[in-house]
């Protein structure tokens, strides 16, 4: 540990402490020898836990004013190459950052692996400080290095912890995300190179997109590279169908991590180094990528509609979700990407939730089968509560979470996507349909003697719910705490948007008052002789 | 006193949490008059506030109160606040008032549940969300209302979910409920790109700058909106269904309450709509009034009647907005509250004598048995069914006119209508509690009628006499007596509120034409279905039993064509999407095979391969870097 005392004489690096705790404590879990039961999960929580600490204290000590990135460390790596260990956080990732920090812990806590906790805990570990690296890095090869290794203990959780397919489905998740690397790894090669000028090579994210070295074809080249490997994590229709066997195979935490933060770094990706780095091809392509987030969020929801098996649904389900953050994502509206950023946060709470009560649904009845359930309300009236409410904050029900981000993902992209966002809304006629079909058919109805016998949800289950049905009600009646820090770095990326290309986002709408109580000037227009008053 | 408001909503939501947390333990009756007290509290605190808006001067009669911003971005502005005028506390008087009698009434009627208290945690719920629905002083406030009343609707008409009815009834609703809720969001989102504000007091003076195409397009979408709420045509065919709840819930939520908030929340937005919009509410509202009204005349269940009359007193309602005469409609929604609920209230006193018995073929003769009930029942009949002086016939009596001054093709809807109103409910009140008895209290189904508790009775009582005296809030002629015109009118500042131009002479032959009209009706009930002189054969036809069929068409489509699209877009994820991709993978594999015959374990190597990597690069970025 000595080596990091030198560094921390100005001020402690403490985002560099939040990557590395949760790694040091997956070394240490490796180390210590099997046989000491209950040990490494605890110590997983403590570490992890730790982590979390830290990124509640990042939230706030941040500084609500600033738009640019903050608690920023630069050290130099391999300078030949221009390569920096560069860590900032912003309004953007700020909290992906905590969400991170919060779930691994009550992930490793509330959750039992069912088998080698050791090795579970360790991969936890190292997937919590390769997601932090991947939200918190600055720099184009530390990101790529985070965002491949993530992919490993993320294989390992589904294929050592999952369910009968989950050799097939890890497979799939890795090579499908694999091939996106891939092209992600030459179109940053490419970038850096081309964009080096005279003080070398640089792999530095905020030096890049200010520089805008690139001529446009090439930016558009590299950013469609960029994009896809994006697409493949958020994932978008049609690059989509590793989601549904992953989320179904893996094991229930793994499944809350995929859905909270995993699919984030695609969301994330796309803005940090989609419309920062290469604004102009942002701009270009942004009617084929809203067009897909639409499609994504009907066909996700039509598919999930006629679902048999209810992980599934729920995971077919984030396929529509995810459809609304892309459209957020490319209205360029304040109000649009900021609601995709409060979105990626309320999507990993309450789809984080409903995999964890279908995992304790399967722990009960070891099936997931809509049509083998049924009535279970009556067995378990508390377990049906808590599905309700997080049901409800999925569906989007205003005074929860999803409606928030939501609403702004809406109403934002309504100035700049008119149509799609016209389309888009319906989405939301169909969340409530596949989501309410699913639950009358698997909570109400008449219970058969196996449903009546399914245990009510146990203290120690509920006490695990407990933070995100909080979390669902806090952010849902007072989502200002996030927004306040989201808005300026968010409306200085749209700004960078504007300097970068010719887009201009639409100007605040001031209407003078007319005090006239008169209505002979109401609905001014082309036809005012239609206008007769009664 | 105006600062009191944040009270009203307060109470109930806070006799929703405590419920939550202590509902169980508190039991029956407890939780039930815990429930009870948070909502005549908070009639209690609109009461105050209304006394305080008295005291201001009446066009200043306007109080907003901020808590919070709940959702503030750039230029957006969406606050946690409420607003205090004529209109919002016009609603929410009768809304705490008839809530609370309705809670009392739940205690007698809910008796012996096993979920008693769950049923009362909703109920507190749904206050608070109505509250929120017409106290917001904004479009999204209303919103979380509307959305709220909405889920709260669904939780109870699946109340007895064991039952597959119930449990499809709550889905149908809230699903379709949504389709209504799209044109919300839409109209919104369209209001605020274009004016730049969600706040209703900036709405009505910003109004001015929509065009007449945007201005409809707006007007339009809350249609939608309100149609799906408020039961209208094409959006209707939940409303039936949700009688599955248990009957208070069929008169708070789905007679005198929430289905109401359409008629709201278009009166609410009078300034954006537009004259081209208002035709087609028109429209659209008598078509729903004759529709409903004739669906209501063949159904047999007690509860179904009532449930398809109030959709064609809504499609009054919606003829009144569309005639621009708002202040009708908001008086025929009073009107209505009082004894489309004491109607409502007074069939589940009648189900629960006749132990859970819905079919009005197995009934008669109850008057003798259950006197105060068929007393307030009758009351409620002749209130709705237009007779004066009741309080039904004054506000559909201005509806009438308005739509006479609209259109005389409107008018003629309205009035046969309103014979068929009468017709119906005459016909429910003489097989219900006049005529032979058709049950009997030895044999198979043995039933025993009989008043029900005072807990039960009381609120049909107390809402008995305001269905009486209700029309003394507007009445015609003398202006002095229109206080609830004169009282409402400053909301409509910035609208344009139809003043009735007939002369005096129309308006009285006017009403004696709609008085002949229900007597009419009235004296056909009584030879068919009283004194048995007519036939009643071809009274009941199955077509209008099945209410033309619209819903048995919709469940046609969506079970049908609408599922099987559905699962040929699934079939083409898992077959041609997902099959792609595990083809390319076997071609990729079948390579592999041909260069590499270590084909075992291939993934596995690779991934350990990756994972030292990533293990390596860790190290040397630890040695390397900080």
């Amino acid at each position: 540990m000595t080596m990091f005392a030198s560094s921390a004489t100005s001020s402690m690096p403490i985002l560099t402490w939040l990557i590395l705790l949760p790694a040091v404590g997956a070394a240490l879990i490796a180390i210590l020898p099997k046989s000491m039961p209950g040990l490494h999960r605890q110590l997983g929580v403590l570490f992890s836990g730790g982590a979390a600490g830290l990124s509640i204290y990042v939230a706030t000590q941040f500084d609500t004013h600033s738009s640019g990135f903050q608690f920023e460390t630069i050290q130099e790596w391999i300078p030949t190459l221009g390569i920096s260990w560069h860590v900032g956080v912003d309004g953007i990732s700020l909290w992906l950052v905590v969400l991170t920090g919060l779930i691994f812990p009550i992930v490793l806590a509330g959750i039992d692996p069912h088998g080698d906790e050791k090795s579970y805990t360790a991969w936890m570990l190292m997937l919590q400080a390769g997601s932090f690296g991947a939200f918190l890095a600055l720099d184009l090869f530390m990101f790529f290095v985070f965002f491949e290794i993530v992919l490993v203990p993320m294989y390992m959780l589904i294929s050592g912890w999952g369910y009968a397919d989950r050799k097939y489905a890890a497979t799939k998740f890795f090579l499908y995300t694999m091939f996106g690397s891939a092209l992600m790894l030459v179109a940053m090669l490419t970038l850096v190179s081309l964009s080096a000028g005279d003080g070398g090579l640089t792999f530095d994210l905020v030096a890049l997109a200010e520089r805008q070295a690139l001529g446009v074809n090439t930016a558009r080249w590299l950013f469609l590279a960029f994009a896809f490997a994006f697409a493949i994590k958020v994932p978008v229709a049609p690059i989509h169908t590793w989601l549904p066997d992953a989320h179904t195979q893996a094991p229930t935490g793994g499944s809350v991590i995929l859905a909270a933060v995993m699919l984030k770094l695609g969301t994330y990706g796309l803005l940090r180094f989609g419309l920062y780095l290469f604004p102009e091809a942002s701009v270009h392509f942004a009617p084929l990528l809203v067009t897909v987030g639409v499609i994504g969020i009907i066909y996700g929801a039509i598919v999930a509609t006629v679902q048999g098996d209810l992980k599934r649904l729920v995971a077919y389900s984030s396929v529509a979700h995810m459809g609304f953050i892309v459209l957020g994502t490319f209205a360029f509206t304040t109000q649009g990407i900021s609601g995709s950023v409060l979105q990626m946060v309320n999507h990993g709470v309450s789809t984080g939730a409903l995999f964890i009560l279908v995992g304790m649904l399967y722990e009960r009845r070891k099936t997931r089968a809509i049509d083998e359930l049924s009535g279970i309300q009556k067995a378990a009236p508390i377990f049906a509560a808590v599905f309700t409410v997080s049901m409800l904050s999925s569906v989007g029900l205003p005074g929860l979470n999803g409606f928030a981000g939501e609403f702004l993902i809406l109403i934002g992209s309504f100035e700049t996507r008119r149509w799609w966002t016209v389309v888009a809304a319906a989405g939301v006629i169909l969340a409530a349909l596949y989501l309410l079909w699913a639950y009358q058919r698997v909570f109400h109805g008449e219970p058969t003697d196996a449903d009546l016998e399914t245990p009510e949800m146990r203290g120690s289950e509920a006490l695990l719910m407990l933070p995100f049905i909080a979390a669902m009600v806090f952010l849902g009646v007072y989502p200002q705490p996030l927004l306040e820090r989201i808005e300026p770095s968010v409306d200085a990326l749209v700004t960078h948007l504007e300097e970068h290309t010719d887009y201009e986002r639409p100007e605040d709408v001031v209407i003078v008052p007319s005090d006239e109580p008169d209505s002979s000037d109401e609905h001014v227009d082309e036809s005012e002789s239609e206008e007769e008053d009664h | 006193m105006l600062e009191l408001i944040w009270l009203v909503p307060a109470l109930p939501l806070a006799g929703f949490l405590t419920l939550v947390a202590f509902g169980r333990r508190l039991g029956e009756p407890l939780a039930g008059w815990l429930a009870t007290a948070a909502a005549g509290g908070s009639f209690i605190a609109t009461v105050l506030v209304f006394i305080g808006l008295l005291g201001e001067d009446g066009h200043s009669r306007q109080f907003q109160q901020v808590l919070f911003d709940w959702i503030p971005l750039g230029s957006l502005k969406v606050e946690a606040g409420f607003l205090v005028d004529p209109l919002s506390i016009t609603m929410a008087l009768f809304i705490t008032g008839v809530g609370s009698l309705i809670h009392l009434y739940s205690i007698g009627y809910m008796h012996g549940d096993e979920k008693f208290s769950k049923f009362f945690i909703y109920l507190n719920l749904f206050l608070f969300s109505m509250l929120m629905l017409v106290f917001g002083n904004n479009l999204i406030i209303t919103f979380l209302g509307w959305e709220g009343v909405g889920a709260c609707s669904y939780l109870l008409i699946s109340f007895w979910h064991t039952r597959e009815s119930a449990a499809v009834a709550g889905k149908k609703a809230f699903v379709t409920n949504r389709v209504g809720d799209w044109g919300f969001m839409v109209g919104t989102f369209l209001l605020w790109t274009t004016i730049g504000t969600v706040t209703y007091a900036e709405i009505g003076p910003a109004a001015h700058a929509l065009t007449s195409t945007t201005g409809t397009a707006v007007s339009l979408l809350f249609l939608v909106a309100a149609a799906g709420k408020s039961a209208q045509l094409p959006l209707y065919v939940w409303l039936p269904d949700a009688m599955e709840g248990p009957t208070p819930v069929s008169a708070l939520i789905h007679a005198a309450t929430m289905v109401t908030s359409g008629v709201y929340l278009l009166v609410r937005l009078n300034p954006v709509l537009t004259d081209d919009a208002l035709t087609v509410v028109a429209i659209i509202g008598a078509a729903t009034a004759l529709f409903a009204a004739l669906s209501a005349v063949a159904q047999h269940d007690i509860k179904k009647v009532l449930a398809y009359s109030t959709v064609s007193q809504l499609g009054y309602m919606f003829l009144a907005i569309g005639s621009g005469a708002y202040v009708a409609a908001i008086f025929h929604v009073i009107t209505h509250a009082f004894f489309k609920a004491l109607l409502f209230l007074g069939s589940g006193s009648v189900i629960h004598g006749m132990h859970d018995e819905q079919d009005m073929r197995k009934m008669g003769a109850l008057r003798a048995l259950m006197p105060i009930t068929a007393g307030t029942f009758i009351v409620g009949w002749l209130a709705i069914a237009g007779v004066p002086p009741f309080s039904g016939f004054w506000s559909k009596d201005e509806i009438l006119l308005a739509a006479w001054e609209k259109s005389p093709v409107l008018w003629v809807v309205g009035l046969v209508t309103a014979l068929l109103t009468a017709y119906y409910m005459s016909r429910q009140v003489f097989l219900v509690f006049f005529g032979e008895a058709r049950w009997s209290e030895e044999g198979d189904h043995p039933v025993h009628p009989h008043e029900s508790p005072w807990t039960m009775w009381v609120p049909l009582a107390v809402l008995a006499v305001a269905a009486v005296a209700g029309g003394a809030m507007n009445l015609p002629l003398v202006a002095d007596w229109l206080v609830l015109e004169h009282f409402l009118e400053p909301v409509f500042e910035h609208g344009h509120l139809h003043h009735f131009t007939s002369s005096t002479g129309t308006k009285v032959g006017l009403a004696v034409v709609s008085v002949v009209a229900g007597l009419i009706g009235i004296s056909f009930a009584a030879g068919a279905w009283l004194l048995r002189k007519i036939s009643t054969n071809k009274l009941e036809p199955e077509f209008l039993e099945n209410a033309m069929y619209v819903d048995a068409a919709y469940a046609k489509v969506v079970g049908g064509p609408g599922q099987k699209g559905f699962d040929m877009f699934a079939a083409f994820d898992s077959n041609v999407v997902d099959g792609a991709v595990n083809g390319a993978g076997r071609v990729v594999q079948m390579v592999g095979r041909f260069i590499q015959p270590a084909q075992s374990g291939y993934m596995r190597q690779y991934a350990i391969g990756i994972a030292l990597g990533g293990l390596a690069l860790v190290i040397w970025l630890l040695t390397g870097v900080v």
